[in-house]
């Protein structure tokens, strides 16, 4: 699993030395910062991926055993742009491509490197993504005694024939027994990744993989709809019609599914494709940012970033990321500088997604007619509206793109 | 042979038994405007230097000044080569004839202009439908043919065979009929002498009121209209007080002239000639063709024959795409207008489309021009609906109504309902009579007659309803005969039938611009296959949407757009949020150009597809 899609947006040249414009960076102490560590590297490319990673015959030139110091070059970059910053980290979060195909140790050294540099706060929240058969008790012992404290294993499913097209080489089971290992290292948290809809998969298949994954007993679920993405090997199999395409119809029904099955077990939602055990505590602080607006850095190829209404992303590639470090050049990409209207509409679209809604008085007046027709038309629930907040209901929450762009008008 | 300048009969001062008048009668690509250049070439109005393809044609866009007048008749001074009692400079007018069945009055006028028509057919393909129907409407005006094979030199030509054709058709010898070859002059100028012997001078009483007949009448930015006429009787002279016998409208002459081929001013024209007047008007329609020009003072007071308004045959509902663009689209209108006298327009508001105009046509290649100029010169996107003729509704009470508009089919008790007809040729080979006669039946027609032209080539004539002709019949017509077929009709009056009105609803919202007329025979397949192919043209909306065919309150057909279930994206990450934002303001321009329908977002395209399917007009060019 990784949180970095491959293509990356269009945007304005960033300055070479990484600079923030005066305006991002005012107020900067009353954001929580967090860090995304982004580690390009799988073992094999799964037929569904578009995530930036890169097994070791696509990579040149560059070697996994260098990343770490690479990476730390990046960290003390981030010390060097956001200046006389008093923040603490409160979370970080390493995704990829598979952490887990470095040495503990290694990724020890990163979350050394944002250590020394920002210091972490005392309750940070500090998780890494982990294939399920990439780990073993004395890694995870490793890791937890680095600091990590969250780890989120990517199962996809218990059904082996689903594993199959998904390219996925864990066997059924070893997921749960991750949970149990990860448990038994000290994890407090511990996530599951889930996928629906993939061709083949029925009903009773994904009833069975949510039942698994809860019999695990994570404190969090993410289960997502799998998306075909273009260029993808799963993509071209469709096209050629090896495998059936994916249904949104059946998306949706899936999704019903998870949600009667994640809530009977007493989890509830905090954002359309999160799940967690009641309480603050489970749910992923990390992404909360993301999608409160708060300042996060990204670093490692491909990693976005957003600090104070600036986004930016690194180049693609392992190698030119490492090059221009090593001149002691920002390695991004490209950014834009988001207007009050952009900031805007993001809120809606990000804060929309989450339990906790967004406030109504975000939008203009045509945006607060839609509001009040899709309370009308079930999308949005009537309680929190008429306190001032606009909530998704279970039916609003599958068409809420739809939403979302009634509501920005 | 060319007559010498000293020689040549001056405007104003021609004896009508020196002049002839013709025109020639020609499928489009048989080569009239190649005959034409050797025609003015060979008569020195053009000399070699000056020469280029289609003079004539081109003279709109090469011409200094910006003037943009295409020669409607050209004078061309010819001494006959074989002597004889015809020799001696005289003069020939050369008049243009639209080409197509949309324009027949206007054919019709050009032809009552001449005395004579030379009908030229390629050697190489035979006559086609529409030369036909020109030829016969030559022959009620009792012109004089003479039958001419073109493209002799062709290595496909078969002019044994078609002069047999052309021979039976006409009734004369098959050795009467002269062969040319317009690229290479061969056999011109004995066409020319031809014209000389064959076509009878113009008669007109000379010391009569002058009255002239309007042939063509032809916008220019510069001088204003041109009018061309023929002058029938008595003499026109410049700075005159003329009136329009139609309207009684005066002007001043402010010019008069002939073509050879550029305008050149002359001191009047007399009778049996023919040339342009200049009046200093900026509007076609105050210069009818068919009208009578008089003097205003001792002027005729009996018009000639002939004169008719125009009348708009089919109409359809044009629309901007962008609806910001309704003023650009009446200013175009208000332009094309100027030069085409047959055009006509109202505003009209469609719920669906928005504001737009109900224009009303001469036929399906009228609307096609039309619509093409106004794309390609005013640069419009516009969205046509399915052209429709006029329907006279008679309801119980008797009152009667006008439909130009489908949706606005009145809805109470009806009498009686009458369509549009017309006469319909076909001109096929005849392994394609059976297929010709299926599709013509399919289409409510009635058998009038059919006539073998030659062993493989068959006419056959129908009475059809007009709106079934509008209704992609062209397009069928050829692929039924692989594109062998011609097809030329004339409206010849109306008939009762039994027609309904079909409505579309969307979530029980009727779209007034899919509203359509249909025989009651056919209106639940038209209603079955709208239904099924708006189902796939709109995408799932938030709710279910049924897709009704109804007559009245009776639905006759349904569909049903299932609601959308899931329009979600699953992740929206740190790296997801600038390109989600960017995709949904890519969404946002999306829907944009989606029309609501009630409470339904109708893709602009949607309309677009299922509105052009059905007209079939886009083809129907000869």
């Amino acid at each position: 699993m990784g949180r970095m899609p491959s293509v990356l947006p269009d945007g304005e040249p960033a300055p070479e030395d990484g600079t923030l414009p005066a305006e991002a960076l005012a107020g900067a102490p009353d954001r929580p910062l967090g860090f995304y560590a982004h580690v390009p590297y799988c073992a094999t490319r799964c037929g569904y991926c578009d995530f930036n990673t890169y097994t070791a015959a696509e990579l040149r030139g560059t070697s996994r055993d260098d990343y770490a110091a690479t990476f730390a070059e990046e960290v003390r970059l981030a010390r060097k742009v956001l200046g006389d910053d008093p923040r603490e980290v409160e979370t970080v979060f390493f995704g990829g491509g598979t952490p887990t195909l470095l040495p503990a140790a290694d990724l020890g050294r990163m979350l050394g490197a944002i250590r020394s540099e920002f210091g972490l706060a005392a309750d940070a929240e500090v998780t890494t993504e982990a294939n399920p058969e990439s780990v073993d008790p004395a890694y995870l012992a490793e890791l937890r005694e680095a600091g990590f404290n969250r780890i989120s294993f990517g199962m996809q499913s218990a059904r082996e024939h689903v594993l199959r097209v998904l390219d996925r080489t864990h066997t059924p089971g070893r997921p749960e027994a991750c949970v149990a290992e990860a448990r038994a290292a000290g994890f407090e948290h511990v996530n599951l990744d889930l996928i629906y809809g993939t061709p083949g998969e029925t009903d009773d298949d994904w009833r069975a993989s949510l039942a698994a994954a809860l019999g695990a007993g994570p404190d969090h679920v993410s289960a997502y709809a799998l998306i075909v993405e273009e260029g993808t090997q799963l993509a071209r199999r469709i096209r050629r019609g090896e495998v059936p395409p994916t249904d949104d119809d059946e998306h949706a029904d899936r999704y019903l599914i998870a949600e009667e099955a994640l809530s009977a077990a007493g989890m509830d939602w905090y954002e359309v494709s999160n799940w967690a055990v009641p309480g603050d505590a489970a749910r992923c602080r990390h992404n909360e940012l993301y999608w409160t607006g708060a300042d996060w850095w990204g670093a490692g190829p491909g990693a976005h970033s957003h600090v104070g209404g600036v986004r930016w992303w690194n180049v693609k590639h392992p190698a030119p990321y490492a090059s221009a470090l090593a001149a002691g050049r920002s390695p991004a990409a490209g950014r834009e500088v988001l207007t009050e209207e952009d900031r805007r509409v993001e809120r809606i679209l990000l804060e929309l997604r989450l339990s906790a809604g967004c406030p109504v008085s975000l939008l203009r007046p045509a945006g607060a007619e839609a509001a009040s027709r899709a309370v009308g038309d079930g999308l949005l629930e009537r309680g929190p509206y008429e306190a001032g907040r606009l909530v998704l209901t279970l039916r609003g929450r599958l068409l809420a793109d739809a939403v979302v762009r009634d509501l920005v008008d | 042979m060319p007559a010498t300048e000293t020689t040549v009969p001056q405007p104003s001062r021609t004896e009508p038994a020196l002049i002839r008048n013709f025109c020639i009668i020609a499928h489009i690509d048989h080569g009239k405007s190649t005959l034409a250049d050797r025609m003015l070439q060979i008569t020195g109005v053009v000399d070699t230097r000056q020469m280029r393809e289609q003079y004539l044609d081109r003279m709109d866009i090469e011409r200094e000044r910006g003037i943009t007048i295409k020669s409607q008749a050209v004078r061309m001074p010819w001494s006959p080569t074989d002597g004889g009692s015809s020799g001696g400079a005289h003069i020939l007018n050369m008049i243009d004839t639209p080409g197509h069945v949309d324009f027949t009055y206007e054919v019709s006028r050009s032809l009552a202009a001449c005395e004579g028509c030379v009908l030229l057919v390629d050697a190489a393909q035979g006559i086609e439908a529409q030369t036909l129907a020109n030829l016969y409407l030559a022959m009620e005006n009792d012109l004089t043919i003479i039958p001419v094979l073109n493209k002799i030199d062709l290595p496909a030509a078969q002019p044994e065979k078609f002069a047999a054709e052309l021979a039976g058709l006409i009734g004369c010898d098959p050795a009467d009929v002269l062969r040319v070859s317009a690229k290479t002059g061969e056999g011109v100028e004995q066409l020319l002498d031809e014209v000389v012997r064959q076509v009878p001078a113009p008669v007109g009483v000379k010391d009569a009121p002058a009255r002239a007949m309007i042939f063509d009448s032809v916008y220019d930015s510069y001088r204003g209209v041109v009018t061309y006429v023929k002058v029938v009787d008595g003499t026109l002279g410049r700075r005159e007080r003329i009136k329009m016998m139609s309207t009684g409208a005066q002007h001043e002459l402010l010019e008069i002239g002939t073509n050879s081929p550029e305008m050149t001013p002359a001191d009047g024209l007399s009778v049996g000639e023919v040339g342009y007047l200049i009046t200093g008007v900026k509007d076609v329609r105050q210069s009818k063709v068919g009208d009578t020009v008089t003097r205003l003072s001792k002027g005729a007071t009996e018009p000639l024959g002939g004169y008719k308004d125009p009348k708009p045959m089919v109409f359809s509902g044009l629309y901007p795409v962008d609806g910001s663009d309704y003023p650009e689209l009446r200013d175009a209108l208000d332009k094309l207008q100027l030069n085409d006298a047959a055009l006509v327009y109202e505003p009209e508001t469609s719920a669906a489309l928005g504001f737009g105009f109900r224009v009303g046509f001469l036929g399906l290649l009228h609307l096609e021009v039309i619509r093409e100029r106004l794309e390609r010169e005013f640069n419009l996107d516009l969205i046509a609906t399915a052209p429709n003729v006029i329907y006279r509704v008679v309801l119980e009470d008797r009152t009667e109504h006008v439909v130009t508009n489908p949706s606005e089919f009145p809805v109470g008790k009806i009498e009686e309902v009458y369509e549009p007809v017309v006469r319909a040729t076909v001109l096929t080979p005849s392994e394609y009579i059976g297929a010709v006669m299926e599709l013509c039946q399919n289409r409510r027609g009635t058998l009038l007659g059919m006539d073998y032209l030659s062993e493989e080539r068959v006419e056959i004539r129908y009475t059809l309803p007009l709106a079934e002709v509008v209704f992609d019949f062209f397009d069928q017509l050829k692929s039924k005969t692989r594109g062998y077929a011609s097809l030329d009709y004339e409206p010849t009056g109306e008939q009762s039938s039994q027609l309904v009105k079909v409505d579309i609803l969307l979530h029980g919202d009727k779209v007034d611009a899919f509203s359509a007329i249909t025989h009651k025979d056919k209106a639940y397949a038209y209603g079955v296959r709208l239904v099924a192919k708006l189902k796939e043209l709109i995408p799932r909306q938030a709710f279910e949407v049924p897709v009704q065919a109804a007559i009245g309150s009776r639905v006759i057909a349904r569909e049903t757009i299932r609601a959308i279930r899931k329009d979600v994206l699953a992740k929206c990450y740190g790296g997801d949020i600038s390109r989600k934002r960017k995709l949904l303001e890519k969404q946002k321009e999306g829907k944009k150009r989606m029309k609501m329908v009630g409470s339904v977002e109708v893709p602009q395209d949607a309309f677009i597809a299922v509105l052009s399917s059905d007209d079939g007009d886009s083809k129907a060019k000869k």
